[in-house]
């Protein structure tokens, strides 16, 4: 058994306009597999790729963002998202989706994936990973 | 001589929306869409710039492109239209040119 | 190679999956299990079900060890587990099930 390692996806796009979001979300899923210690970063304009009300008809692409529903299940909860970066678009907590996983270590009961965190906490975090993937 | 200028990337990325505001003349249009929507949202680090810039141009949004994004229309600053795609090319048809800033 | 269903012919990738999945029908399932040697239950059927609701929902087909997961939780310890999945679609749950969902292959499967 080799040992786990705690790996950062970071996130600094917005969906659609770019493949970025979409291929991190993949990749995400994919990695998932590995059972390693996995969390995700929302930072500029990553934060957008959490917005609800999502709604791609008009504009012929796919909407990937219920998937983001399902992290839980591959056991990745650990959703930072950015105070500043939030703040600086105009957004809150309010304006994205519920995301939320069952904890097995405390009987199933459903708790929030994503985490406020301030920038400095951010820098924290980054700072505790081993390694960190960038999209 | 009238300009519609067409911006498609987020100002918080990219200075594409700023330096075309920056270079709008009075009375010139500016559409945003794929990413450039962001801009359209109140309450930003970027609203008041485009808030000035409305006093003397006239700034638009594609529709679509806000609802694939989850932005809701009251999420605009004040004076923003929103059009769709018929809108985007009634817009270009009735403009002398149409510059991007990509 | 494209498929026979009902009398339309539908796309496939190379390795099977549909290309487009809004053409799935049940017959789908049937061509493609016949052809597998495999004849499908009500117990087959409540996890092609299962996928296609699970695609619905998050957009996306889950990774056996999530499927497992799932099932376990909607159906019942004795389904959700790997024998038994395995006993119904011996080529492997995710893999082979979505492929007669109609969905793409499992996202997570490497």
């Amino acid at each position: 058994m080799s040992e786990t390692k705690k790996f950062l996806y970071l996130n600094r796009k917005a969906p659609y306009g770019t493949i970025y979001a979409l291929e991190s979300l993949e990749v995400v899923l994919i990695g998932a597999a590995f059972e390693q210690d996995v969390s995700l970063a929302f930072v500029d304009d990553g934060v957008f790729q959490l917005t609800k009300g999502q709604n791609t008809k008009g504009i012929g692409m796919k909407d990937f963002s219920p998937t983001y529903r399902a992290l839980g299940d591959y056991d990745v909860n650990k959703l930072y998202v950015e105070k500043e970066s939030l703040e600086e678009r105009g957004l809150s907590l309010d304006d994205l989706m519920p995301l939320t996983y069952e904890d097995e270590d405390d009987d199933y009961a459903e708790k929030d994936s994503i985490r406020v965190v301030s920038r400095a906490e951010m820098a924290q975090i980054m700072d505790e990973q081993d390694v960190i993937l960038s999209f | 001589m009238s300009i519609l200028h067409i911006v498609n990337k987020s100002p918080f990325e990219r200075n594409s929306l700023a330096s075309c505001l920056g270079h709008a003349l009075d009375g010139s249009s500016v559409l945003l869409f794929e990413d450039g929507v962001y801009g359209a949202i109140k309450g930003t680090s970027f609203s008041d710039t485009l808030g000035a810039a409305m006093a003397s141009r006239s700034v638009y949004v594609l529709g679509p492109d806000l609802a694939a994004r989850g932005i809701d229309e009251s999420k605009l600053v004040d004076g923003v239209k929103v059009v769709d795609y018929a809108g985007f090319v009634d817009l270009s048809a009735e403009s002398d040119k149409v510059q991007s800033w990509l | 190679m494209p498929i026979e269903v009902n009398g339309k012919t539908l796309e496939t990738d190379e390795e099977g999956y549909l290309s487009d999945l809004n053409q799935w029908e049940p017959g789908v399932a049937d061509v493609m299990s016949k052809e597998d040697d495999l004849v499908l239950t009500d117990e087959h059927w409540d996890i092609i079900n299962f996928l296609r609701e699970y695609y619905e929902e998050y957009q996306i087909a889950p990774a056996v060890r999530v499927l497992t997961k799932a099932v376990g939780k909607k159906m019942g310890k004795d389904k959700g587990n790997s024998k038994y999945l395995y006993s119904l679609f011996p080529y492997g749950p995710a893999k082979q099930a979505c492929r007669y969902a109609g969905l793409p292959k499992p996202t997570g499967c490497v």
